[in-house]
């Protein structure tokens, strides 16, 4: 792995955006993990004994960051979110790769007209406005999926597919046109083979950037879903953007923490997974890299007496 | 070789007839995702309300029993007659919906972008010419937050600030109803109409509604615009001719504004264009959030209300507004850059 | 002390007199000498060519002279420009000279113009920069006479930098530097980047200005026909500094340096039988080889020339200014004669290390 040295050995501000971005990704994976260690009571808990949680409190105790208007605890919402949150956006980077990917190898490998008109489909898709393709799909998965996690992991994916589809394609057209890949062929090596080994190595280092980039698009269009009431059912699992739409009624009654914190949570994982992608992009692509200046000390001047002597 | 006067019309046409396939693609994008899914439109939209034949009879009268493909060359025929169809629920033509609405959209849209590039242009320009310094460093992390936090909490945030510090100031809504009242409709543009009116209370009441929203979707563009703008300074900086007129001695000042800062904005207009597609997204949860009477409101009440009819319609406006806007921004990108002309 | 050290008063004719200058670039590696310690004059109206392989720091050398050097750079030594030295000045001093008294004409004229601005404007703003209060009916007239003498009809005044071809291109950058009338310009590569027929025009252009306007040139090149053609004298730049400087004409008829030798050997040309080259790379230029720098590649290398640096002087009556050791010795200098005969044994050494070139 090359490029995790090279990673290493970036000096300055992009390696210091890079390691915040790394550590505090992390902090929101391990919650996502272990959110059923971590939380202190369940997402969609609110009575302890029997005895039901205040609504909409301060700080206390019991529930460090207080509770909402529904009387859960803030803070494991908070938690169960970002297990939700992962949930989502990992399957949805995860499905839109496994497609997109594909796709934009055959058609850039096979060319022709099945390519001309991928590429006019995938350009109409990607000129969509996101949030509008993420309503019309999940608009469309109520009917038959509810509003579960898949469905909008669903709901997402279609956004992305045409991110993968470009690069990939692209890529692959310039690769087939290579020396190496010619060689290939002029040695006899299968359709198949040329794909698979010679191609796909070198179109798929571009994904983890897109896949990243990708996942803090996903995570706001997530939450975007969820403030708009058409995203995961809250009964289903705690989600941060839906915690904002119930709290937007609250907050003119001064309930500030319920919204406060969820919207927190959503800035700080986008930030965090921006700065992995541009980090990533940044050490990876040596053209937008540059050379860190060094001041110059002038050494001696020999002298010429000596030299004459 | 040629002047660029003569070439600039047959640009402007070519560019224009390009806007026929690329509208055909994105409509038969919206039908096959709207009617080849699953679901009924009806039964999902009225379904709790009416009988079986009675939903039977609706599907008849809206042609929904036909084939797909004489429904499809329908709806696009309808399409080019401007007619986006009657919404099932409460039997409003969509047509009337974007006409009454689609002014306050747009003001917003146009009001977000006015701050967006008051914020942003300044910003990414003093990031890109001192680079790697503090200020760089400040100016990108607020690029990708103000990009990353969610519009509505960001506008959320800003109504509880600016209900503390000007307790008067109006937070929600594009006018007072006292304004709405007053106001007559002529155009569908609520400004519009108080301005020729001559109504200075209302267009200074509008205005007033207008900066929280504007401010809000205007924060969110920023972002975008301060990270393009950056990345243009940083590379016109090192361009030849920025370069070339400093060995010609011209003034810092001046080789800084006259070729590096005005060469950098120049893709920005094309940047902005294609921000449409995010700014209408945005347009949307700030609608939401500021009770804001636009279409992206409207459009979210009917997905609730499962109304097929009134989804697919707005959906297909939105696809058809952002195919104009980037022909707009491609023929005004020739206007500005000569090198485009031929 | 020998009578044969060159007498270093500026010449009454200077235009510029560069002392000891060294232009070096801060790097991880170290400071690159990209140009150490180069003494140059320039005559009033004279074009002094600069040769040399690429990346033997002639580029940077012209550059120094403007001072236009990228982030990281930096210059030590002397520029005494009119009786100023332009590296004492204020940097604000010094770039006021630039474009009024020191010009530049790039390799690459295809990007050196603003795509945004028009032609007329690139002239207006320059001689605006320079000449205050100057009119705008004296502006055009002064720019369309620039533009005349390149050739270049005044219909295309008003055009954009897109509508003129490579060669119409570089026309236009050098009428738009000499329109103000620099006493000194440099020419980096100003044909390389265009066609031969095209090449031969400009370079005529630029040999007939000193009949139009007086002006002094550095023309940086790595084409020796360029410079038997329009130069008047030529300095022989490798691995950071100037080897050999002198009348074109005897440096080609009769070449001191082992270097200058040898580049003239290379070159291609009607008469010429078989190919030859100089063997080896040049040398990096952020850990330079003792001595003379060319000794590693050097057919006539001895122990001295590993060891101590030879001085640019005059060696032979007549003949131009050469730092090296082997003419030192060829000519029986005062210089050469002392040195002792161990250091004047060929220098022993390995093999050049194939796999170290590449």
């Amino acid at each position: 792995m090359r490029f995790l040295h090279t990673i290493w050995h970036t000096k300055g501000l992009a390696r210091y955006l890079f390691w915040t971005g790394v550590v505090l990704t992390l902090v929101f994976v391990v919650l996502a993990l272990f959110a059923h260690w971590i939380a202190p009571y369940d997402f969609a808990e609110r009575r302890v004994d029997g005895v039901r949680f205040p609504a909409s409190e301060g700080p206390s105790a019991e529930h460090l960051l207080g509770t909402n208007d529904q009387s859960y605890d803030i803070l494991s919402r908070l938690i169960w979110g970002a297990r939700t949150a992962l949930q989502v956006v990992f399957g949805a980077v995860i499905m839109s790769a496994v497609i997109g990917v594909p796709l934009g190898l055959f058609s850039g490998f096979v060319g022709g007209w099945f390519d001309r008109v991928t590429v006019f489909l995938m350009d109409a898709l990607y000129s969509f406005p996101s949030l509008l393709l993420a309503i019309v799909f999940s608009f469309m998965l109520r009917d038959v999926l509810g509003g579960s996690i898949v469905a909008a992991a669903l709901s997402l994916t279609a956004i992305y597919i045409p991110q993968y589809f470009r690069v990939v394609r692209n890529t692959t057209v310039s690769a087939r046109e290579s020396t190496y890949v010619e060689a290939a062929r002029a040695i006899g090596a299968p359709p198949r083979t040329i794909m698979g080994r010679y191609l796909f190595g070198n179109v798929v280092q571009s994904v983890p950037v897109i896949g990243t980039l990708n996942a803090a698009d996903a995570l706001s269009t997530l939450a975007a879903l969820g403030f708009l009431g058409l995203g995961i059912q809250p009964t289903e699992a705690s989600e941060w953007g839906y915690d904002l739409s119930r709290a937007l009624d609250n907050v003119a009654a001064g309930d500030f923490a319920s919204a406060f914190w969820p919207g927190l949570a959503i800035i700080l994982f986008i930030t965090a997974l921006t700065l992995v992608g541009e980090g990533l992009n940044e050490t990876l692509n040596p053209t937008l890299r540059r050379r860190r200046l060094q001041k110059v000390t002038f050494g001696p001047r020999p002298s010429r007496e000596e030299a004459i002597r | 070789m040629s002047a660029a006067g003569g070439s600039l019309p047959r640009y402007i046409l070519i560019r224009l007839m390009l806007v026929v396939p690329m509208m055909w693609v994105l409509l038969t994008l919206v039908f096959l995702l709207l009617r080849v899914a699953p679901g009924d439109p009806v039964t999902a939209a009225v379904g709790d309300k009416l009988d079986a034949d009675a939903l039977e009879a609706r599907r008849a009268a809206l042609g929904l029993d036909r084939p797909l493909v004489v429904q499809y060359l329908e709806y696009l025929g309808n399409v080019v007659r401007l007619d986006f169809g009657t919404t099932i629920s409460d039997r409003r033509p969509v047509l009337d919906i974007i006409v009454n609405q689609g002014g306050a959209t747009l003001t917003l849209t146009i009001g977000a972008f006015l701050f967006a590039l008051a914020i942003g242009i300044p910003l990414g320009l003093l990031a890109g010419r001192f680079r790697d310094t503090a200020a760089d460093a400040g100016i990108r992390v607020y690029g990708i937050v103000a990009y990353a936090a969610p519009i509505f909490w960001v506008g959320l945030m800003l109504v509880l600030l600016v209900v503390k510090l000007f307790p008067s100031w109006p937070t929600y809504d594009i006018a007072s109803s006292e304004t709405k009242y007053y106001v007559p409709d002529r155009t569908g543009i609520i400004l519009l109409d108080a301005i020729l009116a001559n109504d200075s209370v209302s267009v200074v009441d509008i205005l007033q509604h207008h900066v929280l929203p504007c401010f809000t979707l205007g924060l969110l563009l920023s972002g975008v615009i301060v990270r393009l703008v950056r990345v243009n300074v940083i590379q016109t900086l090192g361009d030849d001719y920025v370069e070339a007129a400093r060995a010609r001695g011209i003034p810092g000042g001046r080789v800084l504004r006259k070729h590096a800062f005005r060469n950098a904005l120049v893709p920005v207009i094309t940047v902005v264009g294609l921000q449409f597609a995010l700014t209408l997204s945005g347009a949307i949860l700030t609608e939401k959030t500021f009770n804001w009477p636009g279409l992206g409101a409207e459009l979210v009440q009917y997905v609730t209300a499962r109304d097929y009819i009134a989804v697919q319609g707005l959906v297909t406006f939105f696809a058809l507004a952002v195919v104009l806007v980037s022909v707009a921004v491609d023929i005004l990108n020739a206007l500005v850059d000569p090198r485009v002309r031929y | 002390m020998s009578t044969t050290t060159t007498d270093r008063t500026p010449d009454a004719g200077a235009v510029l007199d560069v002392r000891d200058l060294r232009v070096w670039y801060g790097t991880e590696k170290g400071a690159v000498q990209a140009v150490d310690g180069v003494d140059l004059e320039l005559r009033r109206g004279e074009i002094l060519g600069l040769v040399g392989e690429s990346g033997c720091g002639k580029s940077t050398l012209g550059r120094g002279l403007l001072g236009l050097l990228p982030d990281g750079a930096a210059r030590d030594g002397s520029l005494v420009f009119d009786g100023k030295d332009l590296l004492a000045m204020s940097p604000r001093e010094a770039y006021k000279r630039r474009g009024k008294s020191l010009g530049m004409i790039f390799q690459e004229p295809l990007t050196r113009l603003n795509p945004l601005m028009r032609v007329s404007e690139h002239f207006e703003e320059t001689l605006r920069t320079h000449e205050r209060g100057i009119s705008k009916k004296e502006v055009e007239a002064r720019s369309l006479e620039a533009l005349r003498v390149m050739g270049i009809p005044p219909t295309r005044f008003r055009a954009y930098p897109h509508e003129f071809s490579g060669g119409m291109r570089q026309r236009l950058l050098i009428a738009l530097t000499l329109v103000l009338r620099p006493a000194f310009v440099v020419a980096d590569e100003p044909t390389t980047a265009l066609d031969v027929l095209v090449e031969a025009q400009i370079i005529r252009i630029l040999h007939d200005l000193r009949s139009t306007y007086d002006t002094s040139m550095l023309l940086i090149t790595h084409n020796l026909g360029i410079i038997a053609e329009a130069c008047d004298r030529v300095a022989v730049m490798y691995a950071g500094k100037i080897v050999e400087v002198g009348e074109a004409r005897e440096v080609f008829s009769r070449p001191q340096h082992s270097y200058t030798r040898e580049l003239l050997r290379s070159t291609i040309s009607l008469s010429t039988t078989g190919l030859n080259f100089i063997e080896g790379a040049p040398p990096d230029l952020s850990d330079p080889p003792p001595g003379c720098r060319f000794h590693p590649r050097c057919p006539d290398a001895m122990t001295v020339c590993g060891q101590r640096e030879p001085v640019l002087r005059q060696v032979r009556d007549g003949g131009s200014d050469a730092a090296c050791w082997h003419a030192e010795v060829s000519e029986g200098t005062d210089a050469g004669r002392a040195l002792s005969a161990e250091e004047t044994q060929p220098l022993e050494r390995k093999e050049i290390d194939v796999a170290d070139e590449a």
